[in-house]
């Protein structure tokens, strides 16, 4: 089936709004993988992140714009935490969720956020609550099948939004990584691939590595920033960083959009140069 | 300053008190934090109670080896070869003060029975009395033991169970033990990291739940497959096989696992107890998985158990389950379950749970609240046991957590590689090729035991370093028995590849106590099973004699209650497994009772 039918598929057997696709995708995919092998800790910590993100991300845009905002970018912030965060309390849910939303509206260059809001969410969270919480990375069921289902789901959408080439970008060279490492460390390939194939990739390298407000625009940059972060993490990697590809986001992430816009401004820069040249002449 | 100035600075000031908010609690808790007294005498008087390591001063010098595996997984041999440190006590001869057992786990070690002589003093006599001798080349080594009268001939039998073949001792009543492993009916090679005795049908013979751990095909020592790790870190189904064996009344068993509904699912169960949990008259099974959701078994009327795990609430977040033990914890007359489990800083916060009976909680249908969290006893590390006891005869059941896995060299550490492999996919997990060399890496090691105090006002407070007992070695196992006769509850902890640690129990003479060393006659003699309710004023406290408990461990058989200042109870009820029951007005406090079981009652 072309690209072209595919879309034309969603776009024809069931309408989603734009705004809308992000939460009903994350919602659907946590509702099979909670029913097929019960990922959640609980609905009520999954609830708290909801609660928190919506109500930090509705008291702040109304205090900055004066005006009320679409929730569902909090939403699927929310939902993000509580899947990622793992820990016995509540708070750190709460915290996690407060955390994403506020650095959208504290981390800002030139009127556009930084970092991933979970992203950023989650690497605070390991730096200011490890002794209360951890994130998710050995914790979830291993089935082959849920596992495949929810690559599938997850390639395809990102097919859709024209995100594909960052997933894969990133898978390609995680591989080419993970046998360097092995050829370095010594360990077996497997061992160094095997993270791959878990949970915490399935979250990092199909939403959160591809979320359109912190991604660069060219195909091109995407690609380098994808084939960055995967190096970068190679290297975190190799000083036993558990939480490596989070780490690597964090860092990589708003270099290359700082970056973007310089590029951007200089190309600006030029033309206003050669406009300015030409009405003297 | 404009308005939208000021909300810019106010947001950023919010970011920040967030980013600010767990530092700040944290430092809240340590302005909190009581300065420790100086002396012991003063600890006492603050906590009621204080631990002297004595281990050596009175004779105990056991040192627990851990067992060499196959080549083949040598590169993770520490970490698989983690398990076998265990202590059971019973009174051995029947003197009125309780002896204890050790476990060792190298091919060539001894175990040890240490007797106690009654003045204070322990002497090694396993060797001369026959239970010394079983981790031979070729039999598997020693997991851990527990003690039962299984004859009812008023002398404690020993099953000791490994990795490999399961050993049954028959006390003799002269000071030896008759060997009948291979007579007895029990299974020819499990590797069994639990074993409880439990009178399921309550027909006055002590039957025995064994607990698989890796799969009984698994030979350690002569490895055909590497594939024996767990499938999944959370659902792995791999386990080893569970049994439980009827006692025929003749020293031999038969295997009834299937029929009695045990056989559904293979976890990898690392601890069991058991106790009436629903008030049914019939012992029901409590079982902590690791790689998965632990078990609750209800026994209909001793024929079948019926999983209830789900139903009751605590069979539906996967953990590592490591230890259960059973206690009164709220003084309501009901039960609560305490399971330790992995809380690793920064990369796995599971938490230790302690399952409460709600308030919608029946005999019909049971329903436990995880109320760890709310009680704060919830943050342990790498929890191997947990065992509720009352530390310092408040009345109030205390926690002793033993935690500790692998302590190798210092500053390293293998939870990254272990991360790596156990978030794969189970083809990756299972195969122990796939697993990165351990090359002598610590992995949650050095971790210190937890002893937290209940303040009978809905919250426990870590002590251990103000009480003593704040040991960091990979502890395994806790027994508590009351050693010296004092009337205070002694510990025994078991370390992994390390010296066995006895620590004697200073209570505050404030505090009154009361035990009860119960024989049963138309019950199992042990009385294992028998449930003990201590009535004062409108409260009530409630112990069950138990066949095992914990993370491989044994406790004193008597049930012992702290009873604060308290000067008189009303009255004790005892439930017999046999359902006679027996009520004895206003005892005696400051005394330990032996309570026969009425003939004919």
């Amino acid at each position: 089936m072309s690209k072209a039918a595919v879309t034309g598929f969603l776009n024809n057997g069931i309408t989603v709004p734009k705004q809308y696709f992000a939460p009903l995708l994350i919602t659907g995919i946590l509702l099979a993988a909670h029913i097929s092998f019960g990922i959640l800790d609980s609905y009520q910590k999954l609830l708290t992140a909801i609660i928190f993100a919506t109500a930090t991300e509705l008291v702040l845009h109304r205090a900055v714009t004066g005006k009320f905002r679409n929730l569902s970018s909090a939403y699927v912030s929310g939902i993000s935490a509580g899947i990622l965060v793992r820990s016995p309390l509540f708070w750190p849910f709460a915290l996690c969720a407060a955390i994403s939303i506020a650095s959208k509206y504290v981390l800002r260059y030139k009127g556009r956020h930084l970092f991933n809001p979970t992203n950023f969410g989650v690497v605070a969270i390991i730096f200011i609550a490890s002794d209360s919480a951890a994130v998710l990375s050995i914790q979830w069921g291993n089935n082959m099948w849920a596992m495949f289902v929810i690559w599938a789901v997850g390639l395809i959408s990102l097919w859709k939004i024209n995100r594909l080439n960052i997933t894969m970008t990133y898978i390609l060279s995680f591989v080419i990584f993970a046998w360097v490492r092995s050829f370095y460390t010594g360990d077996p390939f497997l061992a160094e691939v095997a993270p791959l194939t878990g949970p915490m990739y399935q979250l990092f390298a199909l939403f959160m590595m591809t979320d359109p407000k912190t991604t660069v625009k060219s195909r091109m940059g995407q690609n380098a920033v994808a084939f960055s972060i995967a190096l970068l993490e190679m290297f975190l990697r190799l000083n036993e960083a558990v939480y490596a590809p989070f780490y690597a986001l964090f860092i990589v992430g708003p270099i290359a959009l700082i970056i973007e816009d310089q590029i951007h401004q200089r190309k600006l820069n030029g033309q206003s140069k050669s406009e300015l040249a030409q009405s003297r002449v | 300053m404009n308005k939208q100035r000021i909300i810019q600075i106010a947001v950023i000031l919010f970011f920040i008190s967030l980013l600010l908010a767990p530092a700040a609690l944290k430092q809240l808790e340590s302005w909190r934090a009581e300065e420790i007294p100086d002396n012991s005498d003063e600890i006492v008087e603050r906590y009621g109670f204080y631990l002297d390591e004595v281990s050596e001063e009175i004779g105990v010098t056991f040192k627990h080896v851990r067992p060499e595996l196959d080549s083949k997984i040598e590169h993770i041999n520490d970490q698989i070869a983690s398990l076998g440190a265990s202590v059971s006590v019973a009174d051995v001869d029947n003197n009125g003060y309780p002896d204890f057992y050790l476990t060792n786990s190298e091919y060539g070690t001894a175990n040890a029975l240490y007797i106690n002589q009654g003045d204070g003093t322990f002497v090694d006599q396993a060797a001369e009395m026959g239970v010394a001798d079983v981790n031979r080349e070729g039999t598997g080594v020693s997991m851990g033991s527990v003690w039962g009268d299984i004859n009812n001939d008023g002398f404690e039998d020993l099953v000791v169970y490994k990795w490999g073949r399961q050993e049954l001792f028959l006390n003799d009543s002269a000071g030896q033990f008759t060997r009948i492993t291979e007579t007895a009916g029990l299974p020819d090679w499990m590797n069994a990291n639990t074993a409880v005795w439990l009178d399921y049908d309550n027909d006055g013979n002590l039957d025995l739940f064994l607990g698989g751990y890796y799969h009984e095909d698994i030979d350690f020592w002569n490895l055909t497959t590497t594939r024996i790790m767990p499938d999944s870190y959370e659902y792995a189904t791999n386990g080893g096989r569970n049994y439980l064996l009827k006692n025929n009344g003749d020293n031999t068993f038969t295997d009834v696992t299937e029929e009695t509904g045990l056989l559904e699912i293979r976890m990898w169960t690392l601890a069991s107890s058991s106790a009436d949990l629903n008030g049914s008259g019939y012992s029901d099974l409590v079982l902590a998985n690791d790689y998965g959701v632990d078990e609750l078994y209800i026994n209909q009327n001793g024929e079948r158990f019926i999983n209830a795990g789900e139903s009751a609430g605590i069979g539906f977040i996967p953990k590592s389950g490591m230890s259960v033990s059973l206690g009164d914890v709220m003084n309501q007359g009901q039960l609560s379950i305490y399971i330790t489990n992995i809380s690793e800083a920064g990369v796995l916060m599971q938490g230790n749970n302690l399952w409460v009976p709600s308030r919608r909680s029946s005999g019909d249908e049971l329903e436990f609240q995880n109320l760890a969290g709310n009680l704060g006893v919830e943050i342990g590390q790498w929890g191997y046991s947990g065992k509720l006891l009352d530390l310092n005869n408040d009345g109030n059941l205390d926690i002793y957590v033993a935690n500790g896995f692998v302590s190798d060299e210092p500053n390293t550490d293998y939870w990254y590689d272990y991360t790596k492999v156990v978030g794969g996919n189970r083809n990756v997990i299972i195969d122990a090729n796939n697993w990165p060399a351990m090359n002598g890496r610590t992995f949650s090691g050095y971790q210190s035991n937890k002893i937290w105090m209940n303040d009978g006002a809905g919250r426990f407070r870590e002590v251990s370093s103000a009480v003593g007992g704040a040991l960091d070695l990979d502890s395994r196992s806790i027994a508590a028995a009351d050693l010296d006769q004092n009337g205070s509850l002694d510990l025994i902890v078991a370390n992994q590849n390390g010296p066995v640690k006895v620590y004697q129990n200073r209570v505050s003479d404030a505090n009154n106590w009361i035990s009860f060393k119960l024989e049963g006659t138309a019950s199992n003699r042990s009385a294992i099973g028998a449930t003990v309710r201590l009535i004062w004023d409108d409260m009530q406290n409630i112990k069950e004699v138990s066949g095992g408990d914990a993370f491989s461990s044994q406790s004193q058989r008597a049930v012992h209650f702290g009873l604060e200042e308290k000067q008189s109870i009303d009255r004790v009820e005892i439930r017999w497994p046999s359902g006679a029951v027996q009520t004895i007005e206003n005892p005696e406090i400051n005394t330990k009772h032996r309570i026969t079981e009425p003939q004919g009652a």
